[in-house]
């Protein structure tokens, strides 16, 4: 496996599970790209990195000629995206990408949404996993129908493994599809799902200077919530900063602070919730 | 790395455009990234290379355009070219946001 580029032998194999199931599918994601290549990982780059910024290119192809094409390089990915989003609203079905780090507690606010809301919404669940089932058999055992789709060294979900794990779990109308992304505060951001709204999830442990770092990721969601709010006692995390960094980045954000484990000020997120999904 | 899917993305769009204009290989494949398009360059760059294999791309050249996201002061006006979103200003040492540097498009191929 090459760590540099994440290509290797397996990974451009994408699985989809369901806990208590025996069999899976696989998708793959490179189309007729099925590369085994050795990389030697020491050969030199011709390109050239001092373009100055006007755009005239006199790279003399000795032949052939130039076909134009101006292609956003998404396109493929967003068309899909769309189509998701058209199935999404047709069904009045609340998508919901949820993005962070590792360890920030997505999975927790999934546990504890899914348990508090139960009786009155529907929730489905798409899991997203580089390896393993576990948060979705975590999600399985609050209740909630979900699959898992393990993105091998994959590291988002794109629109058409929505699309594939949306035809297995086959949501009902007036439901809410929350679908955990894979911990990354990178990639995810370039990839619309088709969802309604992206919520970034940042915990006190981490820099509270978070959405500078990551300003991709801030601007492209609608909602962002700081969690793990009981451990800010003893963590050196200001979280006026922290919202100020990412309204700089995002002027339309709109907040939540609570404690998934705990319970604090999750009270605001359900209610958001509920709202939302009978705005329609 | 996104960046796999991205260069997957690209050669397919220059390919199915190739293949279109009945085309026999790819020589060149000229990209425009913007600085906070969210790509690194040298990820890409490598990948590339292997997105190519196996398709009438294999070999061919990535040509990237990189374009500079642009920051204006708030403070004094000053205006700048930058690749990073936060900055502070080279005149008055304020802290600038910049706007701008999110392209990522296929501007064209080179075919025989
Ligand atoms: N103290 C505290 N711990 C939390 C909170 N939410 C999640 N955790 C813990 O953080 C760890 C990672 O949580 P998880 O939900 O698996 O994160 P994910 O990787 O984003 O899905 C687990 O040990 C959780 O128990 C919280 O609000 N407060
Ligand atoms: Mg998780
Ligand atoms: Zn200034």
């Amino acid at each position: 496996m090459c760590d540099t580029c994440g290509c290797g032998e397996h990974e451009d194999k994408i699985t989809y599970q369901r806990p208590g199931q025996t069999s899976h599918s696989h998708t793959h994601t490179h189309g007729n790209h099925e590369h085994t290549h050795e990389h030697n990982h020491d050969h030199d780059h011709e390109h050239d990195h001092n373009h100055n910024h006007d755009h005239t290119h006199p790279h003399d192809h000795d032949h052939g000629k130039t076909i134009q094409i101006e292609t956003d390089v998404m396109q493929k990915n967003n068309l899909l995206a769309e189509r998701n989003r058209g199935f999404f609203e047709a069904r009045n079905i609340l998508t919901l990408n949820l993005v962070s780090s590792p360890g920030s507690g997505k999975t927790t606010l999934l546990e504890k949404t899914i348990q508090q809301l139960k009786d009155e919404i529907n929730f489905y669940v798409i899991e997203g996993d580089q390896q393993t089932l576990r948060d979705a058999e975590r999600i399985n055992a609050v209740g909630a129908p979900v699959i898992q789709v393990n993105t091998g060294n994959g590291c988002h979900l794109d629109a058409s493994m929505i699309n594939h794990a949306v035809k297995e779990l086959n949501p009902a109308a007036n439901s809410v599809l929350l679908i955990e992304n894979v911990g990354n505060l990178v990639c995810p951001s370039l990839f619309d799902l088709g969802e309604a709204h992206k919520v970034v999830i940042i915990s006190v442990t981490e820099g509270d200077d978070k959405p500078l770092k990551y300003p991709t990721m801030f601007r492209n969601s609608d909602i962002c919530i700081i969690n793990k709010i009981d451990l800010l006692p003893y963590v050196d995390f200001d979280v006026q900063v922290c919202k100020e960094y990412a309204l700089q980045v995002n002027r339309r954000l709109q907040f939540f602070e609570l404690s998934a484990s705990k319970g604090e000020g999750t009270e605001a997120w359900f209610k958001w919730l509920k709202e939302r999904l009978h705005s329609e | 790395m996104h960046e796999m899917s991205i260069a997957v993305s690209i050669v397919d769009i220059a390919v199915k455009t190739a293949q279109e204009a009945e085309a026999q290989k790819i020589n060149a494949i000229t990209v425009e990234l913007g600085a906070l398009a969210g790509v690194v360059p040298e990820a890409l760059e490598f990948c590339f290379e292997a997105a190519c294999k196996e398709t009438i791309a294999e070999g061919a050249k990535l040509e990237l355009i990189r374009l500079p996201a642009l920051a204006k002061c708030t403070s004094c006006g000053f205006e700048f070219e930058t690749d990073q979103f936060l900055n502070v200003c080279p005149e008055c040492k304020a802290q600038v946001l910049a706007a701008g540097g999110q392209e990522l498009q296929v501007k064209s191929i080179n075919v025989d």
